[in-house]
Parts: C-alpha cells; sequence; structure tokens
C-alpha cells in the first residue's frame, strides 16, 4: 500500500456520446446514470427514431389502441437530468475517430470521450423484382406500422368494395415474420407467411416441432408457405400486389411486410474504418471496445467476438458491461443464454439449450400429439443421464422447470420429462440453485426461503422474492412449489365461514337468503366477526337496492358504511359529496364553504376531484347532510368498498386538443355506477384523448378517447401496488363501451375475493386477460346477459343513502354522540388550530405502548 | 382460481330464523360491594348486533353492545391503542365462541367479557357491570 495520497478525484467531467436510442442505448444510459454517482460523465443521446425509446418486443401490441406513450420504456426522456442531453428525430452522419468527434444530421459537431454505438439493426429486405413497390413495408419501427395500418384500412375497404377479404403477405416465417402476421391478423387482414426454411421459426424448433407449428397456425386463418423464396412483386392495375413464389404460386395481395430476418446498422462504423465482422455488424472484444479503444458497440450492431445477438437480453448485458467499463470496471460479455419461450399468435413456442442436438452423441426423446397439437423435444447426453436442452410447441408450461435441469442430472428416465403419461418433473425434485424465475433471476432456494418464512400465497412470494413479475411465465412453478411445501391454500374467508366470498356470492344470488343470520345458520357457525359481516353487507347490498342501514344489515356494516362517512383518527368522520366527473356548481362549492365555515371543518380536496369536509362529530353529520343535500348534491360513498370517483380531463367542449366529450361520459359513468358495493373500492378515469390527462390507466377502469370511439382499459391502480391497467377493446361507440363496462363490473364484484382490487383480481384470474376479453367482448361463458340484468336493476334501484337517512326517523335516531345524552359532544375529540392547519389531538392517554 | 363457482349445494330458500330476544341479559355481573347505576337507555333502542357510547359521570365513556343472542356487555369506549373514544362503533362478532368487539380505527380484537385484547396479552379494557330494570339498561360503577 502506498503511503502517498493519490489525486482520486476527476477534475473534469468527460462526454459519452451514445449513438441510437433503442432498448439497449436507453439501457446503457440508465445503467451509467445509476451507477455514476459522482456524475464524471455527461451523455449525449442520438435518437434517429423522433420517438424515444420504446418497447420494440411488444410492437405488435400498438396494433389497436395505437398509443405510442403506452409503449414507452420507463424513464426514457430523462427528464430532470442535466446530465443527459436526448436529441430525438437526429442521426449520427459522420464519426471523426482523429479529432474524436461526431457530425449529426442537424449539423452539429459533438466531441467524444467515448463514443457509444448502439445503432441497432435494420430489416433485410430481399432484392427480389418489385421489393420497393408502393404497398412494401417493413416491421421493425413504429412508424412502421402506422405505414402498415394505412395500407391495411385502404386495402380492408378496398376488398369490401371489390366483396372479397383483404389479406397480407409475410415474407419470412421467423418469430418476426410470425409477429408480423400477427399485427395483420389484428388489423384484419387474412395473413399469409412465406418462409424459405423447410419449416416455421428455423433458428427456434426443429422440423418436427416446425410442423405442429404449422398446424397450429394454419388452424388460425395464416396460410403458410414453407420451403419457398419471393421470386417476383408486381403492382396490379387494381393496386394489389401479383406475388410470385419459387416453388411457381402465384398470391395476389393487398401489402407484403418483409420480415426475413435484419442486418446490423453499421453504415457509420464501416465509414469511420472500424472493423467490422464477416457477416456485418462492429467486431468489439468481451468488453464491447471496438478496434478504436474510445468506441463501443452494444446490442443488435455489436459483433461481440465476432458473433452478433438479435434478443434483447443479451443487448442489455452489453449495456451494463460498457457502464461498467466506462466507470472503471473489469466487466466483460459472458456470452449470452438463447433460450426463448414466447406466445406467437397464441401458440406457446420454447426452446431452451441444445435445442437443435448439435452435442456430439446427443440423444433425443420427442413426443408429438396431433390430436393436441402439441410437440415436445428433450435432448439428452449419450448416457441420457443430462439434460441438454429440447423444444417444446404448443404447450411451454414444462419450460421453467425443464430449463432449469439443463447441464443437470434428470432423476429417473429422461424419457418421462416428455411423456405425458410418465412421472412429471416435479418441482420439488429440482435443485435449489436452480433458476425458477429467469427474468429476475429467482432461485428455487430463495422462493421455498420465502414460504418457509410465512409467504402463503402467490402474492406474497411475487412481493418478498419478486418472482412472477415480469413475464409470469413461472407462475405454475411456484404454484407448485407453494402447494408441494404442504401450505393449504385456504380459501375460507374467516372462521365463521369456510367459503370463498365468490362462493358465498353465488349462495345468496342463487338461495335468494337475504339476511346475514340466515346465511350463518345455513352456511356457516359462531355469531360472525369484523371479517365476514362487512363481506356478506357487501354481497347483500350488490344484489339488492335496499339501503344499507336497513334490518339487521346495519349490525353488518364496518363504522364507515355504518355511519356513512370516514372515521378519522381521533374518532370524528371526514364527509365527501359526490361531484360527478368533478363537477360542481358554483352554488354548491359556496354551500360547502358555508357548511365548512358553520362546522368548524378542515377542507382538502381529494385525488379523485372532489372535496373532503374533515372534523365532524357522529350527531352533527345529519345536519351536514341536510345542507349538502339541499343544493342537490349527494352521498360521495368515500366511505365504501364501491365506485369512488370517475376522474376526467375538460375533454373536447373546452380543450384545443380533446376529440371526445370526457366529462359527459365521466358524468354519465358515475351516475350510472354510483352506490355499486364491491369486493374493494373502484376508481374510474376518462380520458378526453391520447394525452391522458385524467389518468385513467392507473384507474380500475380507464377510459380514453381515440378519433373513432373509446379505448376501454381495465385493472389498473395506483397504491401501494401500481398496476396499469390492460386494454380490453378499441374504438367503442358509447353504448358498447357502457355495455362492456357492466359486464365487466358485475363479473368482478361476483368473482372476486374480499378486499381484492381488480389488478389482483385479474392476476388470479386463470386465462388472465384473454379470458376477461372473451367473458366480457365475447360472452364466452354466455352470462352476459345475466351480468346486465343484474347492472340494469342496480342502476334502475339507487338512492341516495345520505337523503335516505334524512327521510327515515328510526335510521336518523343512530347519529347521537351518547345514547343518554345525544347532543353531547365527545369530550375526547379536541383540535389543535394553533398552526397552518387544522388537526386533531388525542386526549385518551398512551395506554398501549408506542411500538404496538 | 378465480372463476364462476358452482354454488356448493344449493338448499331451497328459506325464512331466515328471526332475531328472537325475548330475554336479554347482562354479560358483565357487578362485584360484591356497592355501586352507583347510571342509565344509559331503553332496552328496545339497543340494535342487536352494535353498540352505543354511553356518557358515565366524570366524562368517563362506555360502550354498550346488544349481542343477537341477547347477551349485554359494557367495556370502556376508549381503545387504548388509537387513543379515541370509538369502540362502540367497533364490529361485534365472536372468536371460537368468545364475544368480540374489533376497533373500527385499526381493527383490534377485544373480548366483550374480559375487556382483553385477544391478540395482545398486556392490553385489557376496562369493563362494565350491567344491569336491566324495569327494560332500562344501567352500566355499573364502582363508587369513589
Amino acid at each position: 500500500m502506498s503511503t502517498t495520497t493519490e489525486n482520486p478525484t476527476r477534475t473534469t467531467t468527460r462526454t459519452v456520446v451514445v449513438v441510437g436510442h433503442g432498448m439497449v442505448g436507453h439501457r446503457f444510459v440508465e445503467a451509467l446514470r445509476s451507477r455514476d454517482t459522482e456524475s464524471t460523465w455527461k451523455v449525449t443521446v442520438l435518437s434517429q427514431e423522433a420517438e424515444a425509446a420504446y418497447d420494440r418486443v411488444g410492437l405488435s401490441s400498438y396494433v389497436g389502441a395505437w398509443d405510442r406513450a403506452s409503449l414507452a420504456l420507463a424513464g426514457n426522456t430523462y427528464a430532470g437530468d442535466d446530465l443527459v442531453d436526448l436529441r430525438l428525430g437526429t442521426r449520427a452522419e459522420h464519426v471523426d475517430r482523429e479529432a474524436r468527434t461526431v457530425t449529426t444530421s442537424a449539423g452539429d459537431v459533438i466531441a467524444y470521450d467515448e463514443l457509444v454505438l448502439a445503432t441497432g439493426s435494420h430489416p433485410f429486405v430481399p432484392p427480389v423484382p418489385g421489393h420497393d413497390s408502393t404497398g412494401c413495408f417493413v416491421y421493425r419501427t413504429l412508424d412502421d406500422l402506422d405505414g402498415i395500418r394505412v395500407a391495411a384500412e385502404s386495402a380492408i375497404e378496398r376488398a369490401a368494395a371489390a366483396g372479397r377479404e383483404a389479406n397480407g403477405l409475410v415474407v419470412g416465417g421467423g418469430l418476426l415474420g410470425l409477429e408480423a402476421a400477427n399485427a395483420l391478423r389484428l388489423l384484419g387482414l387474412t395473413p399469409h407467411v412465406v418462409e424459405f426454411a423447410p419449416r416455421l421459426m428455423p433458428l427456434q424448433v426443429d422440423d418436427g416441432g416446425g410442423a405442429v407449428l404449422e398446424g397450429l397456425i394454419s388452424h388460425l386463418g395464416v396460410q403458410v408457405h414453407t420451403g419457398a423464396g419471393t421470386s417476383s412483386i408486381a403492382v396490379q392495375e387494381d393496386g394489389r400486389l401479383a406475388v410470385e413464389l419459387s416453388d411457381g404460386t402465384a398470391l395476389l395481395t393487398d401489402l407484403v411486410v418483409f420480415s426475413a430476418g435484419v442486418r446490423p446498422s453499421d453504415a457509420v462504423a464501416r465509414a469511420a474504418g472500424l472493423d467490422v465482422g464477416e457477416r456485418g455488424g462492429v467486431l468489439t472484444d468481451a468488453a464491447c471496445r471496438t478496434s478504436d479503444e474510445n468506441v463501443w458497440a452494444v446490442g443488435e450492431v455489436a459483433a461481440v467476438e465476432g458473433r452478433c445477438y438479435g434478443l434483447v437480453a443479451p443487448g442489455y448485458t452489453m449495456a451494463e458491461v460498457v457502464a461498467d467499463r466506462l466507470l472503471g470496471g473489469e466487466a466483460s460479455f459472458p456470452g449470452a443464454d438463447l433460450s426463448t419461450k414466447l406466445k406467437l399468435l397464441g401458440v406457446d413456442v420454447a426452446s431452451f439449450g441444445d435445442a437443435m442436438a448439435t452435442t456430439p452423441g446427443a440423444l433425443e426423446i420427442v413426443h408429438t400429439d396431433a390430436t393436441k397439437g402439441t410437440y415436445a423435444k428433450v435432448v439428452v447426453s449419450d448416457d441420457a443421464k443430462t439434460l441438454l436442452g429440447g423444444i417444446l410447441v404448443g404447450d411451454a408450461s414444462a419450460y421453467t422447470t425443464l430449463k432449469a435441469y439443463v447441464g443437470r442430472e434428470v432423476p429417473g428416465d429422461p424419457g418421462a420429462l416428455v411423456s405425458p403419461a410418465g412421472a412429471e418433473l416435479g418441482a420439488d425434485s429440482l435443485p435449489d440453485d436452480a433458476v425458477i424465475c429467469s427474468c429476475n433471476n429467482v432461485t428455487k432456494a430463495s422462493i421455498c426461503g420465502a414460504i418457509a418464512e410465512g409467504a402463503c400465497d402467490l402474492a406474497a412470494i411475487k412481493g418478498c422474492t419478486n418472482a412472477g413479475t415480469t413475464c409470469g411465465g413461472c407462475l405454475p412453478t411456484v404454484k407448485k412449489l407453494l402447494v408441494d411445501s404442504g401450505v393449504e391454500l385456504s380459501k375460507a374467508l374467516c372462521e365463521h365461514f369456510e367459503q370463498s366470498r365468490a362462493e358465498l356470492f353465488e349462495i345468496v344470488a342463487s338461495t335468494g337468503i337475504r339476511t346475514f343470520s340466515g346465511l350463518l345458520a345455513r352456511y356457516g357457525t359462531g355469531t360472525g366477526c369484523e371479517i365476514c359481516k362487512p363481506t356478506v353487507a357487501s354481497i347483500l347490498a350488490s344484489t339488492s337496492s335496499d339501503h344499507v342501514l336497513d334490518g339487521e344489515q346495519a349490525a353488518l356494516q364496518d363504522s364507515n358504511d355504518h355511519f356513512l362517512a370516514n372515521i378519522q383518527k381521533n374518532g370524528t368522520y371526514s364527509v365527501v359529496p359526490r361531484m360527478p366527473g368533478g363537477e360542481v356548481t358554483a352554488e354548491q362549492l359556496i354551500t360547502i364553504g358555508r357548511v365548512a365555515q358553520d362546522f368548524g371543518l378542515y377542507v382538502k380536496v381529494t385525488g379523485g376531484q372532489r372535496i373532503d369536509l374533515f372534523g365532524a362529530r357522529v350527531e352533527q353529520l345529519p345536519a351536514i347532510w341536510r345542507r349538502l343535500v339541499d343544493v342537490g348534491m349527494e352521498s360521495g360513498q368515500a366511505y365504501g368498498k364501491s365506485l369512488r370517483t370517475v376522474k376526467s380531463c375538460v375533454g373536447s367542449s373546452w380543450c384545443r386538443y380533446g376529440v371526445q366529450d370526457s366529462v359527459g361520459m365521466a358524468v354519465d359513468l358515475e351516475h350510472r355506477y354510483r352506490g355499486l358495493r364491491s369486493p374493494h373500492k373502484i376508481k374510474f378515469g376518462v380520458s378526453g384523448c391520447a394525452r391522458e390527462c385524467a389518468e385513467a390507466r392507473g384507474k380500475d377502469v380507464g377510459v380514453i378517447a381515440t378519433d373513432r370511439g373509446w379505448n376501454l382499459y381495465v385493472c389498473g391502480n395506483g397504491g401501494q401496488t401500481p398496476a396499469h391497467a390492460r386494454l380490453l377493446a378499441s374504438d367503442l361507440d358509447d353504448e358498447t363501451l357502457v355495455r362492456y363496462i357492466d359486464r365487466f363490473l358485475m363479473f368482478y364484484v361476483r368473482t372476486a375475493d374480499r378486499l381484492q382490487r381488480t389488478a389482483p383480481w385479474l392476476d388470479a384470474l386463470e386465462g388472465g386477460l384473454e379470458h376477461l376479453k372473451a367473458v366480457v367482448c365475447e360472452d364466452s361463458l354466455g352470462i352476459a346477459d345475466d351480468l346486465e340484468g343484474a347492472m340494469g336493476r342496480h342502476v334502475e334501484g339507487y338512492r341516495d343513502e345520505w337523503k335516505a337517512v334524512l327521510d327515515d326517523p328510526e335510521k336518523l335516531s343512530r347519529f347521537v354522540s351518547f345514547v343518554n345524552a345525544p347532543d353531547e359532544a365527545d369530550p375526547m375529540v379536541a383540535f389543535d388550530e394553533s398552526g397552518p392547519r387544522k388537526v386533531p389531538v388525542l386526549l385518551g392517554l398512551p395506554t398501549v405502548r408506542e411500538n404496538a | 382460481m378465480t372463476t364462476l363457482t358452482t354454488p356448493p349445494q344449493v338448499l331451497p330458500a328459506e325464512v331466515a330464523p328471526t332475531a328472537g330476544r325475548n330475554v336479554v341479559r347482562p354479560g358483565i355481573l357487578p362485584s360484591p360491594g356497592a355501586r352507583q347505576w347510571v342509565s344509559a337507555c331503553p332496552v328496545t333502542a339497543l340494535v342487536p348486533g352494535r353498540g352505543v357510547a354511553v356518557l358515565l359521570p366524570g366524562g368517563a365513556q362506555a360502550a354498550l353492545f346488544l349481542l343477537p343472542n341477547g347477551m349485554i356487555y359494557a367495556v370502556d369506549n376508549l381503545d387504548p391503542y388509537a387513543r379515541a373514544a370509538v369502540l362502540s362503533r367497533g364490529l361485534t362478532g365472536d372468536r371460537s365462541g368468545e364475544p368480540t368487539v374489533a376497533s373500527p380505527l385499526l381493527k383490534q380484537v377485544f373480548s366483550l367479557r374480559t375487556g382483553a385484547a385477544l391478540d395482545d396479552p398486556e392490553v385489557a379494557l376496562p369493563t362494565y357491570a350491567v344491569r336491566v330494570q324495569h327494560g332500562t339498561v344501567r352500566v355499573g360503577l364502582p363508587l369513589p
């Protein structure tokens, strides 16, 4: 060790220029900025596309919603970070390695200390005659999809006029080609896929798997032409394209999408004289450093030790490696696992390890079931002991378990791994260090550890290990571990009912039992508790329009529902009148102010576009309601597990950007669903255009205007575990929108668990979003009429709960402070008004230790 | 799995048993010794399953409950965790047969019979003796 003092601080900030703002370029900037705690690097990012980094892997999900923002990667604009300069719509034209400068398409010359090339790749368009005709597209960017959309829409019109179906042809039957075919299908075209290799997805599956895949995809209406190239394309007089295939087939198609592989976008690097690989790509060493020590390459443009990678995960690894190197680290690219599992057009395909059995002596065991449309192959070592890889088509549920065994000895007969009759490979037999969740690198040991420490359901395991929070593919395996551990997944509501909430709902609906005591006598034990009483009260309220304080129901309601207000920490209540869609009249606003003044209430505007009045004592509630009801206001049910608010932006009536009347829709929706009792609170948002000012995608039901109607998103929430709402249906007219929401809400109300919001409900719903879409949009269970009828009865029977109390002397008599001194204020209630705002003061002595 | 379930063995609709409460009985009897009895309300003013607050001399408060089985209990109204007088507004029920009330604020559960916090052996509510005379419920306090 040296005794002299070194100067560890770098006095100047250095500049790194990043060329390309795709997924990997963005990852590099994020990695560098999050680790560069001393701000030693300034970053300039050049993005050829006008859009900041977005999820290109999920490109086909752009179809339908056409919402660019929904694909944006988190943090992609580096808002608030002064050290990152993102230049959108700006290409790098020229790199001068001598002077260490980059000249941009805007004419700027930027000096760099280090240069990172993340230019990605571009689609390969085979040089067939006519490949550049109008109607020919590639599939890589959002702009490409916009172009395909316009062409598809006019093709559909043209086809309808001619009385035929519109179709599209995809050149290339690999992973991206099938994605493109799916996009065409979503656009309403009949897709044809042409693949030069003798099978689909030639890089991932073998001939057997390819045959099964072809069968499954053909069944979905996709016309597959394998073993054929495209010979020529010619524009017809009617605008269609005549395509001739190498096998002599002639096709007439409305548009052509080239998806026959990609080529590294290395033109700038070549011009700068950097070494490139034999098949393109900027050559780098394992540190991702190019032939110039100040220039690096990451992602699809990099040929790391001569090899290019077309997947995003290896690209992310390279980004991390370079970020580490720039900060003085020694990281290097360890190679990549090219295992993949994906759902293409709804068909599971997985390929892992040595899928093509290239290891010398490798043995293959195959099981094909033509009736089910499944193909499973495992590759084992020559002694049939070690699993080397495999391919699954049609059913990839075994993927996580099998992948965890790659390179390990398989217990028992390896043939049993793919034989449905054979013993299933139990998750319990996996070694402890086997990775169960590859997305978040969670091992079996950590999952079992979480279970041992008391995580007793999937949500708890997700919460403490992160397993299954990204793609969710490992959840069946996690569930199996949970079941194997002997944890009883009890669905009992509480000690008084062994049924789940959904089961109790069905019992109430089908038996007509309308009292808690009746339900308890027939289906439960004991006298009930604070869990089952409000749950049953909610079910009874969801299935009728009786007042929540009618008869025996009054005794079931939690304090908030019992007093139709929200209890606060000192036992006083807050009062929230409904303001549908955030609308309020001046007269109402004045009354609210006067009420607050007269009763000394603290006023706060809520997050749901309404006003909360705090500090009302029980005996003051009716007098406050009376004043509010008299100016046409009503209960906002802020206290209930029920519809809370429908938040809206001002919409097309005032906003220059608005395309639909979002306030009008929000008011209508709030009026329709107000008072609906549900398993948990429900929030809505309605935005008048794609700018989404109402934050509808953070709501249980989000409605976003399009120029053709409304997009309906469901199952989002803010709070502790935020979730983005998912697209259920697009471009709906008003009537269909309401019909779908009716069905969705009632389906949720009937089947969810107690206190389960819509997002975790959807997570637990078998079949997930696809199942929900089928139930709501296609009525796959045949219950739509029933659900709509139930909602119709709710809407019909709605009454304001406050007014009903004011009109009923018996109910009104319960709103007293003391049964023996009805008007005496609770002496334990006190406030401190000396500070900037009124706050409650607790007078009760602390009889319980502070940490209790 | 969360999908529509087939209802388990649905029996025909039935008439709910009426909450018969011909007899009400104090759940906590007075300990020996003289005490002061405070009139709370007519027994008919109580809603089975719910509580009311009773103002006691000296500013203390009792939470008085009538359970559906006819038992009447009184415990202190002050929630020792939240330090607010709210227990009369809690939900009643039972835990393995022990009659309970749950705080409406943070849901701690107390025995109505003994006042003990069922998940916290160190915490208990004061309890009060109850008596019903000529249809009026009275709460008993030890004489000062």
